[in-house]
Parts: structure tokens; C-alpha cells; sequence
């Protein structure tokens, strides 16, 4: 089939970006989508031109390395009738003759790169500030010593399989973070391990997303929409009750 | 059958044509003494630093998969002062993450008579007989405080209702030793170390560098003394020093091109290692998985594993009829298909290791049996053909035993997974899959230490070349990767840094200096040559090259054609690749120029040794050395040992040594899963 894309063209942070169109005939449907950015890429290489930078990497949608927002919806989410990565979502979604548009995640938290390449970062230092439990290798008991409930470990897990990508971001109005860092809250607060550092992990973690850039939460739930995990937007509530809870705790002041 | 069979002594090594003899090697240095022993015995006899020294002390982690992330957490609470890089965005990404299906541990929760021998047994086995047993014992040995260590971080492995530990049986094994967490075992192990090495971050004892691809080694006086990086965002390459290097980069799976690697896993940091002399193992033993989905075109970028947890219940047949091969497969009858495993294997049946499962698919495929659509291949005599390439894994009888629900439950995320990639559903039509490289069992050569052949630099995970032998288990991957770097390494590599700090070393010392040139000059070289063929095309080729010939059946001549092929290959490459763009930039081109570059020299040194084992082992196939029913041939006179082959310069043959392998507790057996 054949394909019109545009794509946001950006040198570098420090400059201004647009959209540039580009044509491509032998679009198969079989193809990722980002298989058919590899065809751009080999038809600009040919022309002597700049490939356009994208992130990508395990191309099986559980790096989270890949992501930007297709036609307006972060992953593309609009175009595929499941939730899906950018890695993940094919071009039989697509028709003959379609035009898309390609941007990155845009979120002040996310300062562009290069063309479709952000800057996350701030994901991480989320998670320095407390997303762990504080156990030093070799020190830890025998697994069965401490069982788990099945259905809390499921519930552990339903947040567990964040990706980490950032969709969540992108597709906020606000910019937020708050569904990603909800996510790790939810996984380690519902393990019998995660409960001695519950109360000071969500303070520190909110604390370092409001630092770093992160907008506020109004539960408008576009988030929890395009993410290709489907982490669900009651994680949020779970958050705001633990991080209400820790107000009347004492762990994290200073004495 | 014969346990092995001597090697036609009138045969000549073709292989000598293009390597060198070297001295073999004979110590190892795993302790004497029983082997249950061995590894407390190395613990005490390390050298120790004391808690207050480790701060002085630099230790550069390259990788943070599992082997390297585990690593870096762990040295980083230890004290050391650790520099860790990654050339993803986040650690998190390594492609450990990837991993499907499980873990295995010698726990013996199932009360079904296993014990950390019978993980090592199994794993020798499984390796057919080409690991180290030391090694093994150990990694076995370990295994258990690796699930201790993962629950205590919270990590969400399955669990039963009564809150205790799920485990499932895997390929190749008749235990069920498997943890595993949901079809993203890796995943959630990989969280539980990046989340160990993120604490270690924020405590300041761990440095990050994401976005940085380590492009040298920088070697001083025998001793590894630190790395050249590029800064893939701004291009500036620079040098880091440290008292000692660890290297945990993963495999090679994808000089191949298309394998289930990421698109970013590369073998440069090993291979610039390699050529600053730390010997290369065996590394022609590559794994090819038998249940990927198969390639759907030209444009093909990657190939996508489905979790080998599916043969438990799925049943792989093709039909008996070539001419069936077009119809709708619920339209064969059952008396018209060939469950070709569960008639040739009837013990192991669907669960026989990754590599009899891959060949046994190749082998029907042959004969006409596959399924799929037609794809063109170029055989081997130049002509061209058009073949099925697929076969079928069929759940119809798991469905009818178990209802779809309870499939759903424990494949849900697979058959997911399948439908949007293919676009068929697979609870109501069988699933195609057919094999595709997955793991490289070679790598770089390290002793009981983890140490290579260079002082100071160490190798974990599946850059080494590890504890599997020519073949690895499934779910052994993320064990390995954890056992080396949670346990093994912090404790052996003390007994190196116990002698340091040692020298200071800057940009201004000539060796330094020189590595940082030299990754300079290639970059420039590689900008300059501004001809007109893309970097992917040539990768594409050399990836084509690699699996006719260096592939699943490897022979002789077809080892000679393709050493030729690669050189041909590499000449042009050199005059007519086009890299777009400036070095100071974020410039993707550039960087997989420099990987493929390290590719086709790899992709020579793996024929070579492929060329020179003329034996069939593990999966490592030679179609010159197999028994009457067509099962691998191994030649325990000739070839028990490992090959560790040494950098002879540019254009000179390399050296091989031969490090033999003793089985001291394990008998040698022809494998048999019949």
C-alpha cells in the first residue's frame, strides 16, 4: 500500500522542529510500524539524506524503549484495537492511501533529542528516589519463609508489568507522571516485602516527581488509555490513599 | 549405538588453512578436591578488601542486564566506587527483559527428586558434554539464594493459593524446577535488579551512564585498566579509568541480523576485547530456538520468540502429505498428521532440548513438510527455491483437556502476542513457528574466576562463554545471568582488587591515549568512506551468509564459501558503505556501522571454529558427523574441549587454544531423548 508520513523533524534540543512529509509505495501489511519507518530510513539513506532518529530496541513491546504518537494518540493507540507499543502495532491497522503523522512524546519532563527521540531520564531518578525494597544481596531469607497471597501477588503484578515507556506521559494534558509512578507504588505495596518502606517510598517518589518536572494528576484517565500494559487508573487512587496515609506516619521526617 | 566414535584420522583439518595451533590451556583455577567443596573452598581462599578501602577502589560495569545489572548493585553495596554503562536510555531495557519463560532453581519444591546435582547434571547434559564442570556445579550450587534474592525484592513470581511458589517443567528436564512470573519472567527479574542498582544510585555508590556504547578497551601492562565510550547523544568519545572492567554486553546472536535480539544487541565491547587479547570461546555454539514466529517478508527486522513454556502443552506436527501442506490445518485429519517429535522422541516427545526441536523442524521443512507462506530462498548451489518455512503448534487437544480458560491463563499473553503480530488467532487455528537464533553459548573465555585472559577483566552472563556448553537449557539464561553477577562475581573478583588501587592511569598514558585514538580513527574512517550502499543492507547480507552456512547444518565446504563470502563482503563494506550524518550528533547509522563492523570479523572467527570442530555437538550440527538415525555425533577423542581462540592481528590467522575438559563426576554420554 501506499503511505504518506509526517514526520517531526528536529536537529537537536536546542532547535526548532517541523513536520516533513515523505511518501512511501510498498508499504506490506505485515509490516511493524516501525519496520516501515526502516523503509524511510533506507529510502533517505539512499537519497543521501538524514534517517530520521527513533528509539527502539527488544521490538517485542516489553523494553519500552520505542514510543511516539501517531495520529495524535501516543502509541498509536487510536489506530490499533488493542493496547499496544509503537513496536507492536502493524500496518494492516493502516489503509491504502492513509497519511500519518509521527511526532515524539511531547511533556516538559521529556526534552526532545533528536527528530522522534526523548529524553526520559526522569523516569529513573522516580525510581532512585525510592522504588526499591532496601535488601542487600545475600541477605535475603528463603523464599517460602514470608508467603504472599495470590491474589495481592496478582494484583503486584497487574502494576509490575510497566514498561516504562512513558506513554502515560505523553497522552497527559498535565504532563503528569502519575499512572508510571502509581505503577511501581501499587507493585511493591501489595507484597508482604514492600510493606517496612511503604510509607516513606510514596512520599520520596511523589516528592521526586513533582521534581522533576512532572505536571499534577486530574484523574482525566487519557493515561491509563493508551497504555500499552494496561495499568489501571485505580493504581492512581492506590497512590493518593497510601500517600494521604503517610501524612499521619512518621517515616521520611527528620529527627 | 556408540558412545562416540573415533574421528577418520585420513581427514585433514581443513580449518588449519586458517588458524594458528597454541598452546593449550590447563589451569582454570577452580580449587582441588570434591566438587560440592569447590566453591566454599574459593570463597575463603579469595583475598578480601576491607570495607573501608572499597570506596578507592573503581570497578566499570558495562551492561545492566541481569549479569550486569545484578553486578553493579551488588559491588555498589559492597562499597566499591561503581561506573556502570548502558547503551539503552535506562537500564531497565536490557535485553534481559525480554526473556519469557522462567528460572530455574534447585529448590526441590515439588518433592520430584531434584537436587542441586541434578540441575548440574542436566545442565552438562544438556550442554552435550561441552561445559566445564566446575562451572556448572557452582552455577547449580547458587541457583537457590538467586529466587531467595528475587522474592525478597519483590519480585512477582506465580504463586498457588496456599501464597507459596508456582514452578513448571521446561524443555529438556523431567522436573518441574521452573519459576517464572507470567509469560515476563525477565522483565520482572530485571526490575528486581534495576530497582537494586537505582537504590545503589541514589546512595551514590553507583554512577550511570545510559546512552554511552563502550568502542574500546584500554589495556595497560597485561591489566585492564579502562574503557573509550561514545556518548550516543552528543558523540564526544571519551576514556574512563578503573581498577578493574566487567563486561556484561549480552550475546551475538544478531550477526545473524535477523535473531530475538534487540535491534541494539552487538558484540563490539566483546570483540574489542577479543582483539586487546582476551580469548574468544567457542564461538561457533550458537542456539537457534525452535519456537519463533517466522519471518514474514524481506522487511523483516527481528524475529519474535514465543516462550518455549508452550511445548508443555502445545503439540508441534506438520502433515504427512507435502500436498496437504496448502489446506487449512483444522481440515488435516488427525490420521494425516505427523506429530514428528512424539514419533521419533517418545520419552521427551514435544519437550526435547532447543536444538534436536530446531533441527527436527529444519528437517521437515526440507523435505517439503512446512507450512506457511512460500519465502525465496538462494540454496547453497546458487539456484534459487521456494519453501514453506513453519510448522505447526497445535493447542486444539490443550484446549479440549483443559478449556480455553485455563489455556488462557497460562498462555494468555503469548496467544496475545501471536494474533498481533500475525493476524491470526491462535485459540482457533494452530500457531506457526519455526526456529530462529536466540542465545550464543560462546563468548568471551573467563576462568572459575569470571576473570578472561586479560588481568582485570572479567565477563558475565551471556558474554562469557559461559556454563551451557554447545547447548543451553531452557530457562538456564536468566540463572546464569544472575548467579554470575549477584554471587559469583562479588566473590571472586575481590581477590583481583585486593591487590589495587593500582597505578593511576590518565588520557596522557600512552595506552590510553592510544585506545582513544584508535576509536577516534575508526569513526572518521568509517564517515569518510561516503559510498552508496546502507549500513543495514550489508548487515542483511552478512546476516544471510551466517545462516545458510553458519546456520543450523554447518558443513565443510559450506564453511569455506561462506569464510570467502564474509571476506568479499568486508572489502566492500569498507569501500562502499554510506554513513549519513557527523560523529557529533545523535546518529543511529553510526552507531550500527561500528557494530556491523565488529560483526563481519566475528562472523569470520565463528566459521573458523565451526570450520574446525568436526564434530556435531549440541547446536553445533555438522552434517559430516551424525549417527545412523541422524542424531548429533560427538567425538569425545578429538573435541572435549573448549576452543579459545586468541586475536593474531589484522589479517593474521588467529591462535587457538584448546582448554580440555575432564569429566571427573559425570559420565560422557551420547545424548538420548528417545
Amino acid at each position: 500500500m501506499k503511505i504518506t508520513l509526517k514526520v517531526w523533524r528536529q536537529a537537536n534540543k536546542g532547535s526548532a522542529g517541523s513536520m516533513q512529509t515523505y511518501q512511501l509505495d510498498d508499504v506490506s501489511e505485515d509490516m511493524s510500524f516501525l519496520e516501515m519507518l526502516d523503509m524511510l530510513n533506507e529510502q533517505l539513506t539512499s537519497k543521501n539524506e538524514e534517517p530520521v532518529a527513533f528509539d527502539n530496541d527488544c521490538r517485542e513491546g516489553i523494553c519500552g524503549m520505542c514510543g511516539v504518537v501517531i495520529n495524535g494518540s501516543a502509541h498509536g493507540r487510536y489506530e490499533s484495537p488493542v493496547a499496544t507499543t509503537t513496536c507492536q502495532l502493524h500496518m494492516r491497522n493502516f489503509s491504502d492511501g492513509d497519511v500519518i503523522e509521527v511526532e515524539p512524546w511531547r511533556a516538559a519532563a521529556f526534552p526532545v533529542i533528536k527528530d522522534l527521540v526523548v529524553d526520559r531520564s526522569a523516569l529513573d531518578r522516580i525510581v532512585q528516589a525510592g522504588g526499591y525494597i532496601s535488601v542487600n544481596t545475600g541477605s535475603a531469607p528463603e523464599a517460602h519463609s514470608v508467603p504472599a497471597p495470590k491474589r495481592l501477588a496478582d494484583r503486584a503484578f497487574d502494576n509490575a508489568v510497566c514498561v516504562g515507556c512513558g506513554a502515560c506521559v505523553a497522552a497527559c494534558p498535565n504532563g503528569s507522571g502519575m499512572l508510571f509512578t502509581s505503577a511501581k507504588i501499587a507493585h511493591l505495596a501489595n507484597l508482604p516485602q514492600g510493606q517496612p518502606e511503604r510509607m516513606l517510598r510514596v512520599k520520596a517518589m511523589i516528592a521526586a516527581h513533582d521534581a522533576n518536572g512532572f505536571g499534577g494528576c486530574q484523574n482525566i484517565g487519557e493515561c491509563a488509555a493508551v497504555c500499552p500494559k494496561q495499568i489501571p487508573l485505580e493504581s492512581i487512587s492506590a497512590l493518593n490513599r497510601d500517600l494521604i496515609h503517610s501524612l499521619f506516619k512518621g517515616d521520611g521526617k527528620t529527627v | 549405538m556408540a558412545v562416540f566414535q573415533k574421528t577418520d584420522s585420513s581427514a585433514t583439518d581443513a580449518a588449519l588453512a586458517y588458524y594458528t595451533p597454541g598452546a593449550d590451556i590447563h589451569d582454570t583455577k577452580a580449587p582441588r578436591g570434591p566438587i560440592e567443596k569447590k566453591w566454599a573452598q574459593r570463597q575463603f581462599g579469595a583475598k578480601l578488601v576491607n570495607p573501608a578501602n572499597r570506596r578507592k577502589l573503581t570497578v566499570i560495569i558495562v551492561g545492566t542486564g541481569l549479569a550486569g545489572g545484578a553486578a553493579a548493585a551488588t559491588l555498589g553495596e559492597a562499597g566499591y566506587n561503581v561506573l556502570n554503562f548502558c547503551y539503552q536510555d535506562s537500564p531497565r531495557r536490557a535485553h534481559s527483559i525480554a526473556a519469557q519463560g522462567g528460572i530455574n532453581a534447585a529448590k526441590n519444591y515439588r518433592n520430584d527428586n531434584d537436587s542441586v546435582y541434578r540441575l548440574f547434571y542436566d545442565t552438562v547434559k544438556g550442554g552435550d558434554y561441552r561445559a566445564r564442570e566446575t562451572n556448572v556445579y557452582r552455577l547449580a550450587e547458587v541457583s537457590t539464594n538467586i529466587i531467595d534474592q528475587c522474592v525478597a525484592q519483590g519480585v512477582p513470581f506465580a504463586r498457588e493459593y496456599g501464597g507459596l511458589l508456582d514452578t513448571r517443567s521446561f524443555g529438556g528436564v523431567q522436573v518441574q524446577r521452573t519459576f517464572y512470573a507470567r509469560g515476563q519472567t525477565g522483565q520482572q527479574l530485571l526490575i528486581g535488579a534495576y530497582q537494586a542498582l537505582e537504590r545503589q544510585v541514589n546512595a551514590g555508590t553507583v554512577t550511570m551512564y545510559t546512552r554511552h556504547e563502550m568502542v574500546e578497551l584500554i589495556v595497560k601492562d597485561g591489566k585492564s585498566r579502562g574503557i573509550i565510550t561514545r556518548d550516543m547523544v552528543t558523540g564526544e568519545i571519551k576514556p574512563w579509568f578503573a581498577d578493574a572492567v566487567v563486561l556484561a554486553t549480552g550475546g551475538y546472536g544478531n550477526v545473524f541480523f535477523l535473531s530475538t535480539n534487540a535491534m541494539g544487541c552487538n558484540n563490539t565491547a566483546a570483540w574489542r576485547a577479543y582483539r586487546k587479547g582476551a580469548y574468544f570461546g567457542n564461538p561457533c555454539f550458537t542456539q537457534i530456538h525452535p519456537t519463533c514466529i517466522p519471518v514474514h517478508g524481506e522487511t523483516q527486522s527481528k524475529l519474535t520468540l514465543m516462550s518455549e513454556s508452550l511445548r508443555n502443552d502445545g503439540r508441534i506436527w506438520v502433515p504427512k502429505k507435502a500436498e496437504d501442506c496448502v489446506k487449512d490445518p483444522r481440515q488435516i485429519p488427525e490420521e494425516d498428521r505427523d506429530y514428528y517429535l512424539e514419533r521419533i522422541y517418545p520419552s521427551f516427545g514435544n519437550l526435547v532440548p532447543r536444538d534436536i526441536a530446531s533441527r527436527q523442524a529444519k528437517n521437515m521443512c526440507d523435505e517439503g513438510r512446512g507450512v506457511g507462506p512460500e519465502v525465496t530462498e538462494v540454496t547453497q548451489d546458487g539456484t534459487t527455491q521456494q519453501r514453506r518455512r513453519g510448522v505447526y503448534l497445535d493447542f486444539s487437544d490443550a484446549i479440549g483437556r483443559l478449556g480455553k480458560k485455563s489455556v488462557e491463563t497460562k498462555y494468555g499473553n503469548l496467544f496475545d502476542m501471536y494474533a498481533q503480530i500475525t493476524g491470526e488467532n491462535p485459540y482457533e487455528t494452530p500457531m506457526r513457528i519455526y526456529p530462529a537464533v536466540h542465545y550464543t553459548m560462546g563468548g568471551l573465555w573467563v576462568d572459575y574466576d569470571l576473570q578472561s585472559s586479560i588481568q582485570g577483566l572479567y565477563v558475565c552472563g551471556e558474554a562469557n562463554f559461559s556454563d551451557h556448553g554447545a547447548n543451553r537449557l531452557g530457562a538456564s539464561a536468566l540463572m546464569q545471568g544472575l548467579a554470575d553477577g549477584y554471587f559469583v562475581l562479588p566473590n571472586t573478583i575481590n581477590d583481583y582488587l585486593a591487590s589495587g588501587p593500582y597505578e593511576t592511569i590518565d588520557e596522557n598514558t600512552p595506552e590510553a591515549a592510544e585506545a582513544l585514538a584508535s576509536a577516534k580513527a575508526r569513526v572518521e574512517k568509517l564517515l569518510a568512506v561516503k559510498g552508496s550502499r546502507s549500513v543495514d543492507s550489508f548487515h542483511k547480507e552478512l546476516g544471510a551468509i551466517m545462516w545458510e552456512y553458519c546456520g543450523m547444518e554447518r558443513t565443510e565446504a559450506g564453511l569455506q564459501t561462506a569464510i570467502a563470502k564474509i571476506r568479499e563482503l568486508r572489502e566492500e563494506f569498507w569501500r562502499d558503505v554510506r554513513v549519513t550524518g557527523v560523529n557529533e550528533d545523535f546518529n543511529q547509522a553510526l552507531e550500527r556501522a561500528g557494530r556491523v563492523v565488529d560483526f563481519m570479523e566475528l562472523a569470520e572467527l565463528m566459521c573458523i571454529d565451526a570450520l574446525h570442530r568436526r564434530e556435531s555437538c549440541g547446536g553445533h550440527f555438522r552434517r559430516e558427523s551424525q549417527t545412523e538415525d541422524g542424531e548429533a555425533l560427538r567425538h569425545d577423542d578429538e573435541f572435549a574441549y573448549v576452543a579459545a581462540w586468541e586475536f593474531g592481528g589484522d589479517g593474521a590467522k588467529p591462535i587457538l587454544h584448546k582448554e580440555p575438559l575432564s569429566y571427573e563426576f559425570i559420565e560422557l554420554k551420547q545424548r538420548s531423548y528417545k
